[in-house]
């Protein structure tokens, strides 16, 4: 067990590389109850949030999701965040970092001030169920229907009794669902996922496994690929950037850093040299001269390849581009390949 | 877990085998073990030298990466290189087939290691 803000948390129940396996193969279940889910509610909810999110809130329907980031005034990032639309339709909730949550929720009401909206923190339990076999898995404790729920989509439902908020969702690349549910009833639910996922190959995945699969999808880590120092432009998040749907908290900065053209960008990367690059690993030039570094980087138990993402200067950005990374006292080959590294399996509507 | 009885060890989970002036180095079963996932190895070349608790050469797992403490300190006489491409022997036979290194020692000094019984001990403590 590890402390992981504040939460005992374990990185691994058996073996990392099996885990991971088994997700992809089968089915495993994540306990995420670290995560902070805060409610926005209020007639003022919609526009409140349309103002601190670089997202565009007002094309969500009820119950559907929407990945976003929490800029700061300077343009760079307190956080992402997933935003979902509840019924009723001025209620919503956001699901933060651990570790950003009580600076999120701080930031989030300071800035509730101005408009007819209330920002509660909700401590309640959350478990993910991901890979192939979790709509089977899951269809034992709810009953068909499940095809109903698309991808980033949210619905009521009740597992064992337990009222929950059900989610097509998840932090894997594969197909599965996210469980919000309170907390007193957290481990009736793990158990009876646990029962209900043994015949189909189930396991327990801990933190180490939950980072290398979202690395091989090369999806962004707070504190890694985006933190205070980096915009989500260069991170790659343009796609939850909407610069045109009005003013919001970090707006300008970003019309700015988009209007001088990115210096860095966030690549994907594959060692060429046998040795493993790690997170914090500098990016160096032929004279070993510091050019950027790596944000997260780890052997892909997928592929059998050694893989990262790094910030690099956008001049060298381009896929195929050789990297040098400094490997202890000597630099390392990488190359530039596309993310994700692993195909994404995750049931896109239409 | 065996221990085997005529090694020494370090805190760092190395053990070494010391005949004459010869040194013989690798990890242990228990390390091996803790590791798990071993995707990663990295021994150094013959004719390097390294100072006693010193690191010689690294260790990765799919989550981390270890340094290896060379228990003794002395110049490199043999390396097992084939060891870097395949885990299988350090897997199967730690003490054995899984050895890394061969020192030429300076000092035969030990009394800064462990024997059999107290790392064995320093095993258990470490568990709770």
């Amino acid at each position: 067990m590890v402390e992981f803000c504040g939460w005992e948390m374990p990185v691994l129940y058996t073996s990392l590389s099996e885990e991971h396996k088994a997700t992809r193969a089968s089915a495993g279940l994540f306990d995420i109850c670290h995560m902070g889910q805060v409610a926005v509610t209020g007639p003022g909810a919609e526009v409140f949030l349309q103002s601190i999110t670089t997202n565009d809130v007002s094309r969500l329907k009820p119950g559907q999701m929407q990945y976003s980031t929490l800029p700061a005034p300077d343009g760079t990032l307190f956080d992402d965040i997933i935003v979902t639309r509840l019924v009723p339709t001025t209620d919503f909730l956001v699901v933060v970092n651990a570790a950003n949550t009580d600076e999120d929720v701080a930031w989030m009401r300071q800035q509730a001030e101005k408009f007819e909206a209330e920002v509660e923190y909700r401590p309640a339990g959350m478990l993910a169920l991901q890979g192939p076999a979790s709509d089977k898995i899951l269809t034992k404790l709810v009953g068909p229907g499940l095809d109903q729920v698309p991808y980033y989509h949210l619905v009521p439902a009740e597992i064992e009794g337990v009222n929950c908020l059900l989610s097509r969702s998840g932090y894997t690349g594969e197909d599965g669902f996210e469980i919000c549910l309170p907390n007193d009833s957290t481990l009736k639910v793990w158990e009876a996922l646990v029962a209900a996922g043994k015949p189909e190959g189930l396991v327990t995945v801990g933190l180490g496994a939950r980072n290398t699969l979202r690395l091989e999808m090369g999806y962004a880590l707070y504190g890694h690929e985006i933190d205070r120092t980096t915009n989500p432009l260069e991170a790659g998040l343009s796609w939850v950037v909407k610069l045109d749907k009005g003013p919001f908290v970090g707006r300008q900065s970003m019309v700015a850093v988009k209007g001088m053209g990115l210096k860095r960008q966030l690549v994907g990367f594959e060692m060429v040299d046998r040795a493993p690059a790690r997170d914090g690993y500098k990016v160096v030039d032929a004279s070993g001269k510091e050019i950027g570094y790596v944000t997260s980087g780890a052997p892909s138990p997928t592929l059998g390849k050694n893989i990262g993402m790094a910030y690099v200067p956008s001049g060298q950005a381009a896929m195929g581009t050789e990297l040098l990374i400094q490997i202890r006292n000597q630099p390392a080959k990488a190359r530039i390949v596309p993310r994700p590294f692993v195909p994404s399996r995750v049931k896109k509507n239409k | 877990m065996t221990v085997p009885a005529d090694l020494k060890y370090t805190e760092s989970h190395e053990w070494v085998r010391l005949q004459g002036k010869e040194a013989t180095v690798g990890i242990t079963a228990h390390a091996v073990q803790a590791i798990k996932d071993i995707v990663f190895l990295e021994l150094p070349k013959a004719g390097a030298s390294f100072e006693k608790m010193k690191p010689f050469g690294v260790i990765e797992s799919v989550k981390a990466v270890f340094d290896l403490n060379a228990p003794l300190g002395g110049k490199v006489t043999a390396v097992n290189t084939p060891l870097q491409d395949n885990f299988a022997d350090l897997q199967a036979d730690p003490f054995g087939k899984g050895w890394m290194i061969k020192l030429e020692v300076g000092s035969t000094d030990t009394s800064h290691l462990m024997d059999a019984t107290a790392y064995e001990k320093f095993c258990e403590n470490e568990h709770h």
